[in-house]
């Protein structure tokens, strides 16, 4: 039956040499932890997609409680964290996977790096994985702020300090972020939530299939 | 390995394209050894790998609940923030001399700029054949000097940071349950109480003062002779005042 389905919209569109692509290629035995136990520093960037992927699905179930202005939000993290069933799970996901992220990230950045894999031909892979770097850490500063509680409130202020003290632009930058040049506030909480939920996840996901596109074209670096 | 049928139209005005390259998995016969299929095969495995990981994240998501600190107040102007672990030492650096007041743009461009223009352009800059770490000295020297300072500042951010504090700052403070109108707010507000113990008993330079679990006569010899850091005889009113102040303070909870 499913076999039938299948052929029926393979008929249609050619549906084959899509995922075929992905499942048609050998590993290589010097990135196989099953045959040497050191690979598994492979697994990095692996294991930093597969939390990428938790976030955005803890975060998805986030926003059926998070309410982002400053009346509320503070409110709905505190009901969702101490009275919805699962809640204070799903929001612990969301935050140590912040974290984990992160970690894996700068592991799998030593691995690429200090396996020398960002030489010819995979120089543009790492620009954009410095890319990536760059927009995780945007991401990690903005969701800082979502719960409006007082850290999220007193490092948002020192952050967006530090970027209007860059030359010429700060001002500009700061205006963009905050909403207004002085008060950190309703504004600044309402751009930080379509900045974590909106613009990066975006830049992140296209960011990602660059990525992942160009390492099926290059194939994994070679054993050292 | 072609599965499906292929498309068959009825009216196909799609024009062939000539050369078009075989759908065929890399050859990896430059180095031989035990390859194997990434689908289903492999993929199970890295699975495997995985689900250990995942344990790890849901025992750590289990054991320890994701803070959160009182409702933002933004007028609180003693509150000393602390950025998420993997800013710290950017923010510490700021706290040096060479990096910060008229130098802060040291700190907050020219340095962070460095790192992250550096990193971009590893690839340029480290252009020989070679792979291998001790085969590249400079480049792994760098690396190292680099994470090392990243992990000295973040060190010196931890260490420096007065955690004690930074705990009772946030706590989620109950709301005290009082009536303003009563003669006992009335007194309070009127002395100087009230600057150094909130509008609301939530405390400030002083304690908290509701659940105390002081009696009347413990608070108003409290008031007369000081405690800690708290200077005495800063109460102006007449004894009567006093009397109904401490029996006031002495009653307030957060039910
Ligand atoms: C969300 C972040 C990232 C994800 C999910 C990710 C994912 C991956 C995956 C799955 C691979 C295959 C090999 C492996 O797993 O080690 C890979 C390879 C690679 N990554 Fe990333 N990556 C991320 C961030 C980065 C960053 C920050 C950099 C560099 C600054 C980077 C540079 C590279 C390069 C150059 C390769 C090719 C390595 C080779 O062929 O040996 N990636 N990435």
């Amino acid at each position: 039956m499913l076999n039938k389905i299948y052929d029926w919209v393979d008929e249609r569109l050619d549906i084959t040499p899509i995922w075929r692509d992905i499942a048609d290629h050998e590993v290589p035995e010097h990135v196989n932890p099953a045959h040497h136990f050191s690979a598994f520093i492979y697994c990095f960037g692996g294991l930093t997609f597969f939390v990428t992927v938790i976030q955005i699905l803890s975060g998805m179930f986030l926003t059926m409680y998070y309410t982002p202005d400053i009346e509320n939000a503070w409110k709905s993290v505190y009901y969702l964290q101490n009275e919805v069933a699962f809640g204070e799970i799903v929001r612990g996901m969301h935050h140590w996977g912040a974290s984990l992220v992160i970690v894996m990230m700068f592991l799998h950045t030593l691995r690429v790096f200090f396996t020398g894999s960002y030489k010819k031909p995979r120089e543009l892979n790492w620009v954009v994985g410095v890319l990536i770097f760059v927009t995780m850490l945007g991401l990690g500063f903005t969701g800082y702020l979502l719960p409006w509680d007082m850290k999220a409130v007193f490092a948002t202020k020192v952050g967006i300090e530090i970027a209007a003290s860059v030359p010429f632009i700060g001002e500009w930058i700061k205006i963009l972020l905050a909403g207004d040049s002085t008060i950190l506030g309703a504004q600044t909480l309402t751009r930080f939530f379509a900045i974590h939920v909106f613009f990066l996840p975006a830049a992140l996901l296209g960011l990602l299939a660059a990525h992942f596109i160009m390492i099926r074209r290059q194939g994994i670096s070679g054993p050292l | 390995m072609h599965r499906g049928k292929g498309m068959k139209f009825v009216g196909d005005s799609r024009i062939k394209a000539e050369n078009k390259m075989p759908n065929v998995p890399k050859d990896y016969s430059e180095y031989p050894g035990k390859t194997e299929a990434f689908w289903p095969n492999f993929l199970l495995k890295e699975w495997m790998v995985g689900a250990v990981f995942l344990v790890g994240y849901l025992i750590l998501t289990v054991a320890h609940p994701s803070p959160l600190e009182r409702q933002a107040d933004p007028t609180d102007t003693t509150y000393v923030p602390l950025p998420d672990w993997y800013f710290l030492s950017m923010y510490q650096l700021l706290k040096y001399e060479f990096a910060s007041g008229p130098f802060n743009i040291v700190g907050a461009l020219v340095m962070p700029g460095i790192a992250i223009g550096a990193l971009m352009l590893v690839p340029f800059m480290d252009t020989t054949k070679e792979r291998r770490p001790f085969k590249r000295p400079l480049p792994t020297a760098f690396m190292l000097l680099a994470f090392a300072a990243m992990f000295y500042l973040t060190w010196e951010s931890v260490a420096n940071h007065d955690w004690e504090k930074a705990k009772a700052q946030g706590e989620i403070r109950e709301e005290v349950s009082f009536d303003p109108e009563s003669e006992g707010y009335k007194i309070y507000a009127g002395a100087s109480c009230i600057g150094c113990h909130g509008d609301a008993f939530e405390g400030g330079l002083g304690m908290p003062l509701a659940d105390t679990g002081l009696t009347a006569e413990e608070i108003t010899e409290i008031a007369k002779n000081g405690r800690g850091e708290m200077p005495g005889g800063t109460f102006k009113g007449t004894e009567e005042e006093l009397h109904t102040l401490s029996e006031f303070i002495s009653g307030l909870s957060t039910e």
